[in-house]
């Protein structure tokens, strides 16, 4: 009996012991990868920067505090940070417009295509994901020549009459705004295909016997139905969108800055890497909450439905 | 012939057989962005059969940053003068001792010695250039001939300037602006910076470092820039033309180093001697845009070049010239603060 059971407690100690083994590659990976990282700028965070950028060993908490107040050049008052405050919302405010807009052109783009016969839809899907294959860089450079003052959009409004002076469009919050759009198009348009994709159109079409508007059909069928994938892809477009380095770069001329060019500066010219990884751990906390507050929300809202 | 060609496979082997520093036959080059003269780099290839690869930096605060890292890869580094003793005093550079090469006879008389690194031990002129305003005719015809037109802009040019985004050259326009010495620590003085800085600020488009293309093609009718670029953007738009300030204008050159952690070192080396031959320094002044600090090269530069309003500096701004060099740390500190103050 007791062999019997060493046996069996042996055979589990194995299997444990395997398991472990086999799951070792993820775990290392989302350590070395994900987590290991984290730890190193927040340990960082609390360093003092070195005279050309790097940090010296030694603890001060003088990043965080960095965050949050400024300390005068002058005349060494301590205030308010209301440019890391600004900044902040500026990049917040764009990247919601982002989101906004990428559903308001991605949502019929996915309805169209998902209301095509089936093996049409392989074709316009392959059409949006095209330009992924093209860089980043390339695609907001092309948009830069479009928009410029002597660019193509500029040059065929004069062509044709409707305005005398160029429109001053780059090197501003709309550039940005269309350089972001654009990129980001895709990341909406695919998940709210794939939950259209799989929307029962049968639904739909019980929705017009009853005698129910287009708008309504919309707004009690469709969309209920669609919202997976309307949170999904406004989640993939606004957590880029916020962190967007390219875009403001290129096409926002480096006056304005969004948070991801703050937190370069300090890596750069500013050489005080402490309060660029105090600035990225900030900005990371703040869109986490505001995701959990979001999912929670959502979810016991679902509880109650249910 | 034929023993000729043994030869050279003898020496080849030769070559090959003593190893390491001439391994692949490689060189990895570190420079600003469009400031290596392609058809230069392909003379050298040739003539010594090395692969050679440009990266490109666009601030001297990114350069320094990754070359402190260790472990670039890269063998010839090129260094403006301000960062040259920081460069030495960090110890990135190798001790290369430029004199004893052969084409260091070359180097012009007044370039041979310098204060950024005395002696000339570590360096050897890639360029030299003066920072100044660059303005486009079409857009504005009167007196450019002043910092006022990036500080304090004419009605014609506010919400079209530029600005490029380097720490020092822009500190130092301004404090010229305001009338106060180079590398000042005077906290009046720098607080007028400051708010020079801050309200000219609303009158600028960008700070961006791709001049040259953007004042050519108008999205920018005016730019703090240096020399060589604004001579770039005239051989492309006429209408534009450099500026010497009167309050003063900034001199500066770019110096070729060796890093100390270099692979390719004889090649590196090799590179060192060559950029000083008169004619190899004209292919790349004729593609920058700058002198270069190597005595007869001008005989071989491009004729639109040569008596160039952008590199022939006119008699009446002769002495205005302020040859730039590294502030103390504590007016580094205060620059750097205002500079961040500025970007944000």
């Amino acid at each position: 009996m007791t062999s019997a059971n060493d046996l069996t407690t042996k055979l589990e100690a194995v299997d444990a012991r395997r398991r472990w083994l086999l799951a070792s590659p993820a775990l290392l990976t989302i350590f070395l990868a994900a987590i290991g990282p984290l730890f190193i700028v927040l340990a960082y965070s609390f360093l003092t920067p070195g005279d050309y950028g790097d940090v010296k060993w030694q603890f001060s908490p003088d990043a965080w505090i960095g965050v949050f107040f400024e300390r005068d050049i002058f005349d060494d008052t301590l205030s308010l940070a209301t440019a890391h405050v600004d900044i902040f919302w500026r990049s917040v405010k764009l990247a919601l417009i982002t989101t906004v807009a990428t559903l308001f052109f991605g949502f019929p783009t996915a309805y169209f295509m998902a209301t095509r016969n089936e093996r049409s839809r392989d074709l316009w899907q392959f059409l949006i994901t095209i330009p992924f294959w093209t860089n980043l860089l390339i695609r907001t450079l092309a948009i830069l020549q479009i928009i410029r003052n002597e660019g193509i959009l500029n040059t065929a409004l004069i062509k044709l009459g409707m305005i005398q002076e160029p429109i001053q469009i780059l090197f501003t919050d709309t550039a940005i705004l269309i350089g972001m759009v654009y990129v980001y198009l895709p990341l909406m348009v695919l998940p709210i295909y794939a939950s259209l994709e799989r929307l029962d159109f049968r639904l739909v079409e019980a929705g017009y016997d009853l005698y129910a508007t287009r708008w309504r059909v919309l707004r009690k069928i469709i969309l209920p139905l669609a919202k997976p994938g309307i949170i999904a892809g406004s989640i993939l477009v606004f957590i880029p969108a916020i962190g967007a380095f390219v875009s403001p770069s290129v096409l926002g001329g480096g006056k304005n800055m969004m948070f991801s060019n703050l937190i370069e500066l300090q890596f750069g010219q500013g050489r005080n890497w402490p309060l660029g990884s105090a600035l990225s751990i900030t900005v990371m906390i703040i869109v986490m909450a505001a995701l959990l507050v979001y999912v929670r929300n959502n979810s016991a809202k679902d509880e109650r439905h249910a | 012939m034929i023993r000729a060609n043994r030869m050279t496979l003898l020496l080849a082997a030769l070559i090959a057989s003593t190893g390491i520093a001439h391994a692949e036959g490689e060189l990895n080059i570190y420079n600003w962005g469009n400031y290596t003269s392609p058809e230069m780099v392909k003379k050298f290839e040739q003539a010594f059969d090395v692969k050679v690869t440009v990266t490109d930096y666009d601030s001297s605060d990114t350069a320094l940053a990754k070359a402190r890292q260790g472990g670039s890869g890269y063998d010839v580094v090129v260094v403006n003068q301000v960062y040259v003793p920081i460069w030495v005093k960090e110890g990135l550079l190798m001790e290369l001792d430029p004199g004893q090469m052969e084409n260091f006879k070359n180097v012009a008389p007044e370039w041979v010695n310098a204060d950024f690194d005395p002696g000339r031990k570590y360096t050897v002129p890639w360029a030299v250039g003066t920072t100044g305003v660059v303005v486009n005719g079409d857009a504005y015809k009167g007196d450019a001939d002043s910092w006022s037109i990036v500080f304090n802009p004419p009605e014609e040019l506010k919400g079209k300037v530029n600005v490029v985004p380097e720490l020092n050259d822009v500190m130092a326009a301004a404090i010229q602006y305001v009338g106060g010495e180079q590398c000042t620590a005077d906290k009046a003085v720098l607080k007028k910076v400051r708010d020079v800085l801050v309200n000219a600020k609303a009158d600028w488009i960008a700070m961006e470092y791709n001049t040259i293309e953007k004042m050519a093609a108008g999205d920018f009718k005016a730019t703090l820039a240096w020399n060589g670029a604004g001579f770039r953007a005239r051989m492309k738009n006429p209408a534009i033309s450099f500026h010497y300030p009167r309050e003063g204008y900034g001199v500066w050159s770019d110096n070729a180093a060796v890093l100390k952690d270099a692979k390719n070192v004889d090649n590196a080396k090799l590179f060192i001697n060559f950029v000083m031959d008169p004619e190899n320094a004209a292919m790349n002044s004729a593609f920058h845009g700058y002198a270069n600090g190597i005595a007869g090269s001008e005989k071989f530069m491009p004729d639109t070049m040569k008596n160039a309003p952008e590199i022939v500096i006119p008699a009446e701004r002769r002495e205005g010239g302020q040859l730039q060099r590294l502030c103390s740390p504590e007016a580094q500190d205060l620059y750097k603060r205002i500079w961040t103050d500025l970007r944000k």
